[in-house]
């Protein structure tokens, strides 16, 4: 299974964060790399959404919905930009 | 609720033809879809190990010895929490039985671990007694790296996020401590047929 | 910038579809009407949601094929097994109502005043964002120089083929087809790869703008190739389409 990437989550970043969060800079927490949202990889479709590094694999983010109220895990980033 | 959209409807079922085997709020697939939290591992089988035990204290199998050990087949239904229900899917593997006796060690919880970094928590009593399987060939295939290959967990009475995929070992425990999903709040146990999909549920 | 909404609420809101009109056999464009529409940016999407009698909700994301200024419009194939994109090419009909968000995203975007020369990759229905950031070119009068590689599997494959047999000054359009070419076809016949693509793209000396839309396989094997040749990572934009699983 192909991951997308963080265009595919534009809509559920905007929910999240309340702004278009695809141009922002992430870095990752295990890592260090440094990438826009947009080109991060994204594993759609429930359980949950998960967002990983492109260098490491790491995961990045989690969203997971639930009964209307969507948890967020960022732990996984060192820095992200908004 | 949204408004309805005319005309569009989730794939149709025949609810007569499959009495009393589909779960509340599942609908069965012919497919089989792919759901993955990552990427798919590529673990050569000569680097691949099944361990059963506790930090410390383990069992281990090489995949040759893994694959010497008796082994069951087996045809179940199984069911995702993302709602769709397959059935009569058939497997093979080595009962979890097995693995626990061969291993001497016990304990009333297991954290399943998995190649890149995937977790799920079970009660032992879920894996014993002919419920659960590490199975390594599906639809008489040796089992597909996209579907958990080359071995997965099979605990067909569950949710299949716990039947986990890329499965390395079996770790006893205590203390029954959430995994990956279970941490972002899918049900601790997980039985479809009490729909307990969520914690809470 | 007027209209593009990237900051605030971003809510759930029902349109009127307008028109469904056939590009292929499998792709339809629908034209839709949204009362409160902000605008949008060329290469920005929408995201979609359905809802059956039970309440069954079903999500998807399609960009957007129309140019900022011209009515909402996206455009769909029906992938045999899925779940949507069959209600959206086949059932849905001018008057329905569609649920949809947006506009969303605002890094697969391009504005005239980004400059170029452009040069825009795209992988079978990953055209669609790329004929927003034409169109809008065009409506702009902008000049930028531009080059679309596009990879379908036949030529019966290609969504506005007409459109793109007359572009507009500036523009180029080379075509690959990978499965099948018509008796006499002249032009590229595999998939792209680093020798198509050098005799393609804008050379990295140029400071091109590159955008590559399709499936991941087809994305990730052109940016790397651009990279390789010398393309800034930064300026090579990807957007990945699924099309499977949730289909």
């Amino acid at each position: 299974m192909d991951a997308l990437d963080g265009n595919a989550i534009g809509g559920l970043l905007r929910e999240v964060f309340g702004t278009d969060m695809t141009s922002a800079g992430s870095v990752c927490g295990t890592c260090g790399a440094a990438s826009q949202v947009a080109e991060l990889a994204v594993y759609l479709d429930a359980p949950g959404t998960v967002v990983r590094c492109r260098s490491c694999d790491s995961v990045l983010m989690v969203f997971v919905k639930i009964r209307e109220r969507t948890c967020v895990d960022l732990l996984g980033l060192a820095a992200l930009d908004t | 609720m949204s408004p309805v959209s005319r005309g569009f409807h989730r794939r149709r079922q025949d609810p007569a033809a499959n009495a009393g085997r589909v779960p509340p709020g599942q609908y069965v697939t012919r497919d089989f879809p792919v759901l993955s939290a990552g990427p798919t591992p590529h673990t050569s089988l000569d680097r691949w190990s099944f361990s059963v035990g506790r930090a410390g204290q383990r069992k281990t199998w090489s995949w040759a010895e893994f694959r010497a050990l008796p082994s069951q087949d087996v045809t179940v239904d199984i069911h995702c929490v993302t709602k769709w229900t397959k059935l009569d899917t058939a497997w093979q593997g080595v009962s979890v039985d097995t693995l626990l006796d061969l291993a001497g060690y016990d304990g009333p919880f297991a954290v399943a671990h998995c190649d890149g970094g995937y977790t799920t928590n079970l009660p032992v009593a879920d894996l014993r007694d002919g419920k659960a399987w590490v199975a390594y060939a599906y639809d008489g295939q040796p089992l597909d790296p996209e579907h958990g290959g080359p071995a997965r967990l099979l605990v067909p009475h569950l949710y299949f996020w716990k039947s986990a995929k890329w499965v390395r070992s079996l770790e006893l425990r205590d203390t029954n401590d959430p995994g990956f999903w279970e941490n972002y709040g899918y049900h601790i146990y997980g039985d479809p047929w009490r729909e307990q999909r969520y914690a809470g549920d | 910038m007027a209209g593009t909404a990237l900051r605030g609420r971003l809510t759930w809101q029902l349109a009127k579809v307008t028109a469904v009109a056939a590009e292929t056999a499998s792709v339809r464009t629908i034209t839709l009407d949204v009362p409160d529409w902000p605008g949008h940016q060329a290469g920005q999407h929408i995201d979609i949601r359905l809802t059956d009698e039970d309440g069954y909700v079903a999500e998807r994301s399609y960009s957007i094929a129309s140019a900022p200024g011209e009515p909402v419009a996206i455009t769909v194939e029906r992938l045999d097994d899925g779940e949507v994109s069959p209600y959206l090419t086949d059932e849905l009909r001018a008057g329905d109502d569609l649920e949809l968000r947006g506009p969303i995203g605002g890094y697969f975007t391009w504005e005239p005043a980004d400059g170029g020369p452009l040069l825009l990759l795209a992988g079978g229905s990953g055209v669609v964002p790329l004929r927003s950031i034409l169109r809008h070119r065009e409506r702009a009068g902008s000049t930028v120089p531009v080059r679309l590689l596009y990879s379908s599997r036949t030529l019966d494959d290609v969504i506005y083929r007409r459109e793109l047999d007359q572009p507009a000054p500036g523009v180029e359009v080379i075509h690959t087809l990978t499965r099948r070419q018509p008796p006499g076809w002249t032009g590229y016949a595999r998939h792209v790869d680093a020798a198509l693509l050098a005799e393609v793209a804008w050379p990295a000396d140029a400071l091109p703008l590159a955008y590559a839309c399709g499936p991941t396989s087809f994305v990730e094997a052109v940016s790397q190739a651009l990279v390789q040749s010398g393309y800034p990572p930064l300026r090579v934009k990807t957007e990945r389409f699924g099309g499977t699983g949730g289909a």
